[in-house]
């Protein structure tokens, strides 16, 4: 209590706002509820959804970003500009107001010392931010994004701005056309990323760490990465990708059309699953786009798929004959192993298919090969194997099958 | 010829030989309807024998400890020439021999075969399916593999269910409060040591009796038979009945050999503690019936927890099982109809309970 | 055997069944039983000889030789079904732990110019103990006991407590 007592006399600024907040803590006496747990929806908020704001659960009240005096029972008083009440927080003021605290660095201490502090000068940078300073009031604010009243931890399952829950929250105002109408950009971005790899990565898979919008695009600072710099933020993940497509003939080629890199094939938001077939000359075929039929780059391209299709084709082959030497009771773990280094193999050539250059991918592809042909004889092998044993089995059976016929004769003949 | 004959003669000169075989030259099989039941106890033993013969063999390679057990087997399975047969004829033995010990106690349920003055084969006969279940529940963890492993945590689990002395045996059981490399020591222990020579003893035992006491005729037909001497029909033991035990035993060898080549019994993952128990654990087969009994019946029972309840229960009924014979009266002619339909309805319940429990999800 | 054998049945059989068919049954009975007996102990026996790779290793496995690796760099080598990486540190020390990305199971490789362990798939991180540092693996590598003894590094799995 002593600490906060510090800080706030420190804080002169704040002072009146945060008494009211002292105030209300040490004595619990809160008004405020008594009516506006009652009221109907735009002023109801009761303690029980209180409850689950993080600010309540670190002891801040109604008062503390409304301001007024919640220990007087009088509404006309407790509600007075003079004691500090604000009323609705008009939309403008809130990054403000949030940042009150937010952005103090010594103050966010007593609480979180890992909390960062610069949401607001990044807010301030964010689209969002230029346009509110603008006048703009129809732009996300804080509480638009992280929720009011009921503003929960990011870490918590339940908040707005937990990663499952970030696209839903963006796609609020992104994904309405009414909404978004005046400022011309697109509202199909939820739409796409809900059918996109990282999506499913992330939704589906439970993997926290695969991208949602906050990850591009940033979260208090959200701008799009812009063209120039798109493969930067891909790269955060996908290095080799990176590594290999910035070493390439595409890379000069895209930046002198002002083509925004990683995206030309692979798009934005819908990412999908990358197949072989965006090499290919079919509705999924990419390099086509741009390239003309039959020349050196057609060429290069059709190599290209041909390798990595060789080198899958193997590999499915392999996977069969292992499998039927299985489900026939064989032992072949140990191809069943080398078929993941086969299948490394592959992943690695299709990455490396950025780099654009036939000679690198078909290095991999003659390494994932040559593992895919070891294991297919290994799966072969097994088959040799497993009929040696019908055939051991054959053997034994007739000669068991001799001496049941020849007890039965000789039990016959003792017997007769 | 003759230096067989010299040699026979030569070892009977000392060991007494005719004398040692001749109760079995004297020995008879009865004739009847259902006389082909007796072979079930001879077909037994034969598994019996075949278990220990590969058990011996598997020793050679087979390494105790949870970091070597399953590379061990795998290293049977794919390094050692045959070890695939060997392994999958002890796995399949096994099988068929726990099959086998049921079928041979519900034949002698329902033959009245262990009337006075047998009840003393009958009672060793039943600890000895005990036995072939803890040989069951015991190999069934060597391998170390992900089912073996959580079969063994809920089947050790279960035993701790007994009241009063169920912790206690459950830490006797797993070495320790867990399922660990320490509780594969001691199934280990348990399963080529401690059990080998319980059965061997009892096996002695059960066989000595029999022996001693004939083989028994159905009640109906004992006093048939009884009543008029001249229709008694028997079967010499050497050879006749032995040479036709002997085919059953071939053809068991010939199924043994033709499961294991064309069904070799498989591997698995190897365990891993730190994994959730994948979804559908189920026992061996022959413990379905139980396992599926304590998954049916509720959490509580009246007071009772349903889990203690059902174990409780399983064991009562294990020493009613026990104590069957001593219900049954002495009277050929005036046999009790309830414990055969006790035995009809046993057969009902566990057939019931373990295809049930195969199909339950 | 002058088809007068007193093994086996009474004298009056001998009168009824012509020698030369007891002779069929028993000769069908004696190969019956040897080729069985040879189909028995054939397996036995190849079983019974050791095979030439004598050993699985179990838990321990030599993952590379002493003066193989120079300081601050690594080697994946095979631990039983899962590629393993062995690391010896800028201070000459060696680490092993398994090589497997706990995020999508890619394998990881040793960075000498960041002295870290790197997954290539999305940018994991790992510290020199398998611990995740950065990126998106949620779970630290499997860390293995490195021993050396005479020219041979083996590396074994730690015991369980």
């Amino acid at each position: 209590m002593t600490n906060i007592w510090a800080v706030i006399l420190a804080r002169l600024p704040l002072a009146a706002l945060l008494l009211a907040c002292s105030f209300a803590y040490a004595e619990t006496k809160n008004s405020c509820l008594d009516c506006h747990s009652a009221l109907p929806d735009p002023l109801g908020v009761s303690q029980e959804t209180f409850s689950h704001d993080i600010h309540a659960q670190k002891g801040l009240t109604c008062a503390s970003c409304h301001g007024g005096d919640p220990t007087s029972d009088d509404a006309d008083k407790a509600m007075s500009r003079k004691a500090g009440w604000k009323g609705k927080i008009d939309r403008a003021q809130i990054p403000q107001l949030c940042g009150s605290c937010h952005s103090d660095p010594s103050f966010m201490r007593t609480f979180n010392p890992s909390l960062r502090t610069d949401q607001l000068s990044q807010y301030k940078t964010s689209v969002h931010g230029k346009r509110l300073a603008a006048g703009d009031t129809k732009v996300a604010v804080c509480t638009d994004c992280h929720s009011v009243h009921d503003l929960r931890a990011p870490s918590n399952l339940a908040s707005t701005v937990n990663p499952v829950n970030v696209a839903n929250t963006c796609a609020h105002c992104h994904a309405d056309p009414n909404y978004m109408s005046a400022y011309k950009i697109p509202t199909n971005q939820f739409a796409d990323y809900s059918q996109s790899v990282h999506h499913s990565a992330l939704a589906v898979r439970g993997d926290l760490s695969a991208p949602t919008c906050t990850t591009c695009h940033g979260n208090h600072g959200a701008t799009p990465p812009g063209v120039a710099k798109v493969q930067n933020v891909c790269s955060n993940c996908h290095t080799f990708q990176a590594q290999m497509y910035e070493k390439s003939s595409h890379k000069a080629a895209f930046a002198a059309a002002s083509l925004p890199g990683c995206v030309v094939c692979h798009s934005n938001h819908g990412i999908r699953h990358p197949t072989d077939a965006m090499l290919g000359t079919g509705p999924a075929a990419v390099c086509m786009q741009c390239h003309t039929p039959g020349d050196a780059c057609d060429q290069a391209r059709a190599g290209l798929q041909s390798g990595l299709s060789r080198l899958d084709e193997a590999i499915k082959g392999a996977d069969q004959v292992l499998g039927v030497a299985e489900s026939s009771g064989m032992e072949v773990s140990e191809a069943r192993l080398g078929q993941d280094q086969a299948r490394d193999s592959l992943t690695k050539a299709r990455v490396t298919i950025h780099s654009f250059r036939t000679d690198l991918v078909d290095q991999d592809i003659q390494v994932g090969l040559k593992v895919a042909a070891k294991n297919l004889q290994a799966g072969k092998q097994a088959m040799v194997e497993r009929n040696h044993r019908r055939v051991g089995l054959g053997i034994s059976l007739v000669a068991i099958a001799l001496v049941l016929l020849g007890l039965r004769l000789y039990i016959k003949q003792i017997e007769s | 010829m003759s230096a067989w004959h010299s040699l026979r003669d030569w070892l009977n000169d000392r060991l007494e030989w005719d004398d040692l075989i001749e109760p079995l030259r004297k020995k008879a099989v009865p004739l009847h309807g259902l006389s082909y039941w007796y072979f079930l106890g001879g077909i037994t033993l034969f598994l019996f024998v075949i278990q220990v013969l590969t058990g011996i063999l598997l020793l050679l390679y087979y390494r105790p400890g949870a970091n070597e057990a399953f590379e061990s087997v795998q290293y049977i399975m794919t390094q050692v020439q045959f070890g695939w047969l060997i392994r999958s004829v002890h796995a399949w033995s096994a099988n068929l021999m726990v099959f086998t010990a049921f079928a041979h106690m519900f034949s002698v349920l329902f033959l009245k075969a262990y009337r006075k003055p047998r009840e003393l084969t009958c009672v060793s006969g039943v600890i000895l399916l005990f036995l072939v279940m803890g040989f069951g529940f015991s190999g069934y963890l060597l391998p170390w593999n992900t089912l073996a492993f959580f079969a063994t945590k809920v089947g050790t689990d279960i035993a701790g269910q007994v009241p009063v002395i169920g912790k206690p045996l459950m830490i006797f059981l797993r070495g320790g409060e867990e399922v660990t490399g320490a509780t594969l020591t001691r199934f280990f222990g348990f399963h080529v040591a401690v059990l080998p020579g319980l059965a061997t003893l009892l096996i002695l035992l059960h066989v000595l009796l029999v022996q001693r006491l004939g083989i028994s005729v159905p009640p109906k037909l004992e006093v048939e038979w009884n009543a008029n001497p001249a229709m008694k029909r028997e079967m010499k033991f050497f050879p006749n009945f032995m040479l036709r035990e002997l085919m059953a035993w071939y053809v068991a060898l010939g199924v043994l050999g033709a499961l294991a080549a064309i069904f070799p019994w498989n591997l698995g993952v190897k365990a891993d503690p730190f994994v959730p128990a994948p979804a559908g654990i189920k026992p061996e087969w022959y413990f379905l019936f139980m396992f599926q009994t304590l998954k049916m019946i509720p959490s509580k029972v009246w007071f009772i927890d349903g889990e203690v309840l059902g174990v409780l229960t399983f064991g009562v009924i294990g020493l009613v099982w026990l104590l069957l014979p001593f219900f049954e009266s002495e009277d050929p002619s005036r046999t009790k109809r309830w414990i055969t339909g006790l035995a009809i309805f046993a057969l009902a319940y566990v057939a019931g309970m373990s295809v049930y429990g195969h199909l339950a999800k | 055997m002058a088809g007068k054998d007193p093994g086996t049945a009474g004298a009056g059989n001998q009168f009824s069944t012509p020698v030369p068919r007891r002779r069929v049954v028993e000769a069908l009975l004696g190969s019956g039983f040897l080729a069985t007996a040879v189909a028995f102990f054939y397996p036995v026996l190849r079983y019974l000889v050791p095979p030439q790779e004598s050993d699985l290793g179990g838990d321990s496995v030599v993952a590379g030789r002493v003066g193989e690796l120079k300081p601050n760099s690594g080697k994946i080598f095979r631990f039983g079904q899962h590629p393993g990486l062995l690391i010896r540190t800028a201070s000459g020390e060696y680490r092993a732990m398994s090589a497997t990305c706990t995020h999508l199971s890619c394998t990881v490789q040793y960075r000498d110019d960041l002295h870290e362990v790197w997954c290539a798939c999305h940018n994991g991180m790992y510290d020199l103990n398998g611990r995740n540092v950065s990126g998106p693996p949620p779970r630290p590598l499997e860390s293995f006991e490195v021993q050396v003894r005479g020219e041979e590094i083996y590396v074994r799995r730690r015991r369980e407590a």
